[in-house]
C-alpha cells in the first residue's frame, strides 16, 4: 500500500510572529521555519505504519517555491521514501493545495492519503476535506487514532463531544490530530541518507492545475492588546476585585 | 440573495454555536434559510422556524442521518447549495469537517473562522493562532464560511413561524465511512464553548486526582472546566476539554487559568474572555502579561482556599 503524505513549511510554533508594517502581511524576515507540526505527526504515522509492515512506500509531497525542498528532505529523514516538489510561486490556499494532490493522487495511485488537520499558519483546518470531497473517497478527520485491517481503516476522530470512531474502506483521506503519536527527532544518520533520496521536482502547470489563490488578504493587523494585568496579593483581594470590580461573580 | 445556514444539532436542539452563527447571518442583511438534517430533525426544526430572522426551514430526515458523516451530508446539500449565495455553519468540528468538502465541490473557497463581517464579501479572521487578524475578500459566486461562535452573540428566539419544506436525502455514491462509536465525556457542567465561567487546569496539577481540585472549584461556580494542551497530553482530562489553537475557542465573562503557563496555542484559544484570572507559582508565566488579575502562589494551597470562601461570600 503506497501512503501519500503533503507537507508545508511554517513559521515554527515557539516563534512570536510579528505584523509588518505596512499591514500586508507577517514579518518572515529572519524567522525561523519548520515542517507544520500536523504534518510532522502525518510523516510519523505513515512511518509507523511502513514499520509494522502496513505500507509499501511512503510518498512526501510539497507545493510552493524552492524552499519547501527544505520541509521534503527533513520527511525523508524521517522516514518518507521519496518526495515530490509541486513548484509555485502563487501562495497556496487549500482549494487550490487539494486540486494539486487530486492530480498526483491519479499518477501515483496511493491507497491511503495522510495530512496534517491544519497548517498552524493560516489556521484553515480545510485541506484533507477538500481533497476527499473532489475524489469521492471517505475521510476520517482530526484522528487521535488509526488500525489498518486490511483493506479497512478504523480511526478515532477528536471531536466537540468526545471521541467518534469510524470504519471506512481504502482508499481514503485522514488528517492528523496532536495526540496522533509523538514524531521522533531526525537522526543524523537519516539526514545524511535523506540526501540520497529521489526528489522530484514538477511545475504547477505541467500538472494542469489552477492555483490561482481564491482569497485576497487585504490587510492583516496585531489584535487588540489585553491592558497589563494586575497582580493581587492573596485570595481575599482576588476575590474582592471580582465581586466589586470586575463584578463577574 | 438567500443564504443557507447549516444548524448543528443533538437531534432535539439546536446547538448553541449554531445560535451564534444565527446571530453573524443577520450581517448579510440577506433572506436567511435554515437546513436540518437528522434522524428525528422535528424539534430542531421547529426551534430554528421560531427566529425572526428565519424566513424558511428546511428539514432533512433519515435514519442514516443519526450520525451524520460529512460524505452524505455533502452529497445531500449540493444541489440545495447552488441556489444560495452564502453558505454559512458554525466553526466547531461539524462545521470544520462538513464545509470544506461541501466548498470544493462547488469549486469555491472556504473562508473558515471567521469573527468579524465587514460587508458581504470581507471577513475578518484570525491567524497564526490569533496572534494576527487579516482581512480577507473572495470573489467566488457562493461565499462558503464558518463561523467562530465565540465572535456572535447567541440570536434570542422569537415567536415568528417561519414555513418548512422537506428536502431528500440523498446518500453518496462512493464508499463511505461506518459508524463504530462515540464516546462522549459526559458531564453535569455547562458545555465548554457557551459557559459564562470557565475554570481551566495546566500542568501544573501534576496529576488527573489533583483536577479534584478545579472540579469542586467548578462546581461551586456553575462552572465549565477547560485544560491545556500539557494537561491533556498528559491524560489529565479528555481531549475536548482543550482550549487553544487547535482545541476549543472560548471567550466567556470570567476565564480562571490555573497551572497554565500561557503557552501562545493555549492563548489563543481564550484571549477574547471578557475577565481572565491567572494563578500560577511562577510569577514570569506569560499568561500573567494577559490576565486582568493575576495571583501567584501554590494551586494546591490557593484552590481550597478561594473554593472555601466562595462558598461564604455567596
Amino acid at each position: 500500500m503506497k501512503v501519500l503524505v503533503a507537507v508545508k513549511r511554517v513559521v515554527d510554533y515557539n516563534v512570536k510572529v510579528r505584523v509588518r508594517a505596512d499591514e500586508t502581511g507577517i514579518d518572515l524576515s529572519g524567522v525561523k521555519m519548520s515542517l507544520n507540526p500536523f504534518d510532522e505527526i502525518a510523516v510519523e504515522e505513515a512511518v509507523r505504519l511502513k514499520e509494522k509492515g502496513l505500507a509499501s512506500e511512503i510518498i512526501v509531497v510539497s507545493i510552493g517555491d524552492a524552499s519547501c525542498q527544505e520541509s521534503l528532505r527533513t520527511a525523508l529523514a524521517l522516514g518518507a521514501d521519496r518526495a515530490i516538489h509541486v513548484e509555485t510561486s502563487l501562495e497556496t490556499q487549500p482549494l487550490g493545495v487539494a486540486k494539486t494532490l487530486k492530480a498526483l493522487v491519479e499518477k501515483e495511485s496511493p491507497r491511503l492519503i495522510i495530512l496534517g488537520k491544519q497548517a498552524i499558519d493560516d489556521d484553515f483546518n480545510q485541506t484533507g476535506q477538500m481533497l476527499a470531497g473532489l475524489l469521492r473517497w471517505p475521510q476520517g478527520t482530526f484522528i487521535s487514532h488509526l488500525i489498518r485491517n486490511g483493506e479497512e481503516i478504523e480511526v478515532t476522530r477528536e471531536v466537540d463531544g468526545g471521541l467518534e470512531t469510524l470504519k471506512m474502506p481504502l482508499p481514503a483521506v485522514v488528517t492528523t490530530d496532536l495526540r496522533l503519536n509523538e514524531p521522533r527527532y531526525a537522526t543524523l544518520p537519516n539526514i545524511m541518507k535523506a540526501k540520497q533520496k529521489s526528489l522530484e521536482v514538477i511545475s504547477a502547470e505541467t500538472l494542469g492545475v489552477d492555483l490561482t489563490p481564491r482569497l485576497k488578504t487585504l490587510k492583516v493587523v496585531e489584535p487588540p492588546p489585553r491592558k497589563g494585568g494586575l497582580m493581587v496579593a492573596n485570595v481575599d483581594e482576588l476575590l474582592d476585585k471580582l465581586q466589586h470590580e470586575a463584578k463577574v461573580i | 440573495m438567500p443564504l443557507l445556514l447549516i444548524a448543528e444539532h443533538d437531534q432535539s436542539n439546536l446547538t448553541a454555536s449554531t445560535l451564534a452563527t444565527l446571530t453573524a447571518a443577520k450581517a448579510f442583511s440577506a433572506p436567511v434559510h435554515v437546513v436540518v438534517m437528522g434522524s428525528s430533525p422535528e424539534k430542531a426544526a421547529e426551534e430554528a422556524a421560531f427566529f425572526k430572522s428565519v424566513e424558511k426551514v428546511w428539514m432533512i430526515k433519515d435514519p442514516r442521518l443519526a450520525h451524520p458523516l460529512a460524505e452524505d451530508m455533502t452529497e445531500t446539500l449540493l444541489d440545495l447549495a447552488k441556489g444560495y449565495d452564502f453558505i454559512l455553519a458554525p466553526s466547531t468540528t461539524f462545521g470544520k469537517n462538513l464545509l470544506p468538502r461541501l466548498a470544493a465541490l462547488l469549486d469555491v473557497a472556504l473562508i473558515s473562522d471567521v469573527i468579524q463581517i465587514q460587508d458581504k464579501n470581507t471577513f475578518v479572521r484570525p491567524i497564526y493562532a490569533g496572534n494576527a487578524l487579516a482581512t480577507v475578500t473572495s470573489n467566488d459566486p457562493i461565499k462558503v464560511i464558518t463561523i467562530r461562535p465565540t465572535a456572535f452573540e447567541k440570536a434570542q428566539k422569537g415567536n415568528s413561524s417561519a414555513p418548512f419544506e422537506a428536502c431528500p436525502f440523498k446518500e453518496s455514491s462512493s464508499p463511505l465511512p461506518i459508524f463504530v462509536r462515540m464516546e462522549t465525556s459526559s458531564s453535569e457542567r455547562p458545555e465548554l464553548t457557551s459557559a459564562s465561567i470557565v475554570v481551566s487546569g495546566g500542568r501544573g496539577f501534576q496529576s488527573k486526582e489533583n483536577f479534584a481540585l478545579l472540579e469542586a472549584l467548578a462546581d461551586k461556580l456553575g462552572a465549565a472546566i477547560g485544560a491545556s494542551r500539557a494537561a491533556v497530553d498528559a491524560g489529565f482530562v479528555p481531549n475536548d476539554y482543550q482550549v487553544g489553537q487547535t482545541g476549543k475557542a472560548v471567550a466567556p465573562t470570567l476565564y480562571i487559568a490555573v497551572g497554565i503557563s500561557g503557552a501562545i496555542q493555549h492563548l489563543a484559544g481564550m484571549k477574547d474572555s471578557k475577565i481572565i484570572v491567572a494563578i500560577n507559582k511562577d510569577p514570569e508565566a506569560p499568561i500573567f502579561q494577559i490576565a486582568d488579575y493575576g495571583l501567584v502562589g501554590d494551586l494546591f494551597k490557593i484552590l481550597p482556599e478561594l473554593t472555601a470562601k466562595i462558598k461564604k461570600t455567596a
